[in-house]
């Protein structure tokens, strides 16, 4: 027979012990600890900083990233591409990216789809300028998570990748990003997406549309490291991503974003 | 109990040890879960190696600087020295090339007005680079004929040259 004091003294102790998170009691292992901080220093986590104040829409880039990245020249996929917006005086906005840019812009006229294009006149113009769009390499990457077979991963430094050989092909990651940087390979029939030229910069390289880029527009550069120049213009000055409000936490800064560009 | 009741018991039971012995052969040895935990990192981890392996094409200019210095210095002192070698004579190690293997240039260069248009097409755009660099209309400027003609693109400043 429970008497109530003592009913109510092992509810108390329950709660108390409830309390107690599982990490308290866990046995720190000193060697463990010291292991884990020196791999914490080391590790690498790759991100992109675009400067849209010096993209010319050129398309140098693009061009560089199909041909380096095996992606079919004349298909309509590309793994990046650059956005021209053009604001017209009369509160207008049109945007365009004809072949992802793959050859430049060498119209004034937008292309406004479906076969019908829109100039618009020089003193019209309130501003204009280009974005160029890759993959942001997500720290919480709905792409990833959707996955149903384990084909999408990110890598320790925060590089998603697809694996070829394990894709259903289900399109389901496609459907997940919310910018869209995820297309049909046309040759393999599964998702394709940019992954900053891992094999490029697992070797010290820099990726082809960086290494492409005339103007110094896009770099890529490692967030823990505290001397790359890429950090410390992400950590100093003004930069912003896209889409925060989905929480994906998109590891491609840009200089100079206006509100326009979604 | 009866066993008509446990009957489909067991034949699900069976079904669920085909299912795992099945799997077992087909899932691959290395996968498992990654640095990134079982939400993002869940994968088979030889993929990373093999996306490591794949082909470098774009080897940028100091590749091809000890082989073609005049070129290299040429378009250094220029204004187009910011733009590499393989934006226009193609990636240098491109697999249908073999421009490495057998020494002799056999990359493809573009040539094409269209290239040089890709910056010099004038575009006014007030917040851009763009509209700072100098542009000619592609229609009005000796139509039909590559920019090569009179440009020499490691040295395009025709007034600077003469």
């Amino acid at each position: 027979m429970i008497t109530r004091r003592e009913f109510l003294k092992n509810t108390v102790i329950g709660i108390a012990a409830a309390t107690v998170p599982l990490a308290a009691v866990e046995i720190i292992d000193p060697k463990k600890l010291f292991a884990q901080e020196a791999a914490e220093k080391t590790k690498v986590r790759w991100v992109f900083l675009v400067d849209t104040y010096k993209c010319v829409g050129c398309g140098l880039c693009v061009q560089a990233c199909k041909l380096e990245n095996e992606i079919p020249y004349d298909a309509n996929v590309t793994r990046t591409w650059v956005e021209r917006y053009v604001l017209t005086k009369d509160g207008r906005l049109l945007a365009d990216t004809p072949k992802g840019a793959r050859d430049g812009y060498a119209t004034t006229r937008i292309d406004m789809g479906l076969g019908k294009y829109q100039d618009i006149k020089k003193n019209n113009i309130e501003k204009a300028y280009f974005v160029p769009k890759l993959c942001n390499q997500c720290e919480n990457p709905p792409c990833v998570q959707v996955c149903p077979v384990g084909a999408t991963y990110q890598a320790k430094d925060g590089v998603v990748l697809v694996d070829r050989k394990w894709c259903i092909g289900c399109g389901y990651c496609i459907m997940a990003c919310p910018y869209g940087v995820r297309f049909f390979h046309p040759v393999y029939h599964v998702a394709e997406k940019c992954n900053f030229c891992y094999h490029r910069i697992t070797k010290g390289m820099k990726p082809a549309c960086e290494m492409a880029c005339p103007f110094g527009a896009r770099r890529i550069g490692d967030i823990n490291n505290p001397a790359d120049p890429v950090t410390k213009i992400i950590m100093n000055e003004r930069v912003s991503i896209l889409k925060e409000e989905y929480g994906t936490k998109p590891q491609n800064y840009y200089v100079g974003l206006s509100r326009e560009v979604r | 109990m009866n066993p008509h009741v446990l009957r489909p018991l067991y034949a699900v039971i069976g079904i669920v040890v085909v299912i795992l012995i099945a799997r077992a052969f087909f899932v691959p040895k290395d996968f498992g879960v990654g640095a990134r935990g079982y939400m993002y990192g869940w994968h088979r981890k030889g993929d990373e190696e093999e996306w490591k392996k794949f082909k470098i094409k774009y080897m940028g200019s100091e590749y091809c600087k000890d082989c073609h210095d005049k070129n290299y210095t040429s378009i250094k002192k220029s204004p187009h020295k910011n733009i590499q070698c393989e934006n226009c004579h193609g990636p240098a190690n491109d697999p249908t090339s073999d421009h490495y293997s057998d020494h002799r240039p056999k990359l493809a260069i573009d040539r094409s007005r269209a290239q040089c248009l890709r910056c010099h097409f004038p575009l006014p755009y007030p917040t851009s680079g763009r509209s700072k660099i100098r542009g000619v209309d592609p229609d009005k400027h000796n139509p039909n004929i590559e920019c090569a003609m009179c440009h020499n693109p490691h040295y395009p400043d025709l007034e600077g040259s003469r």
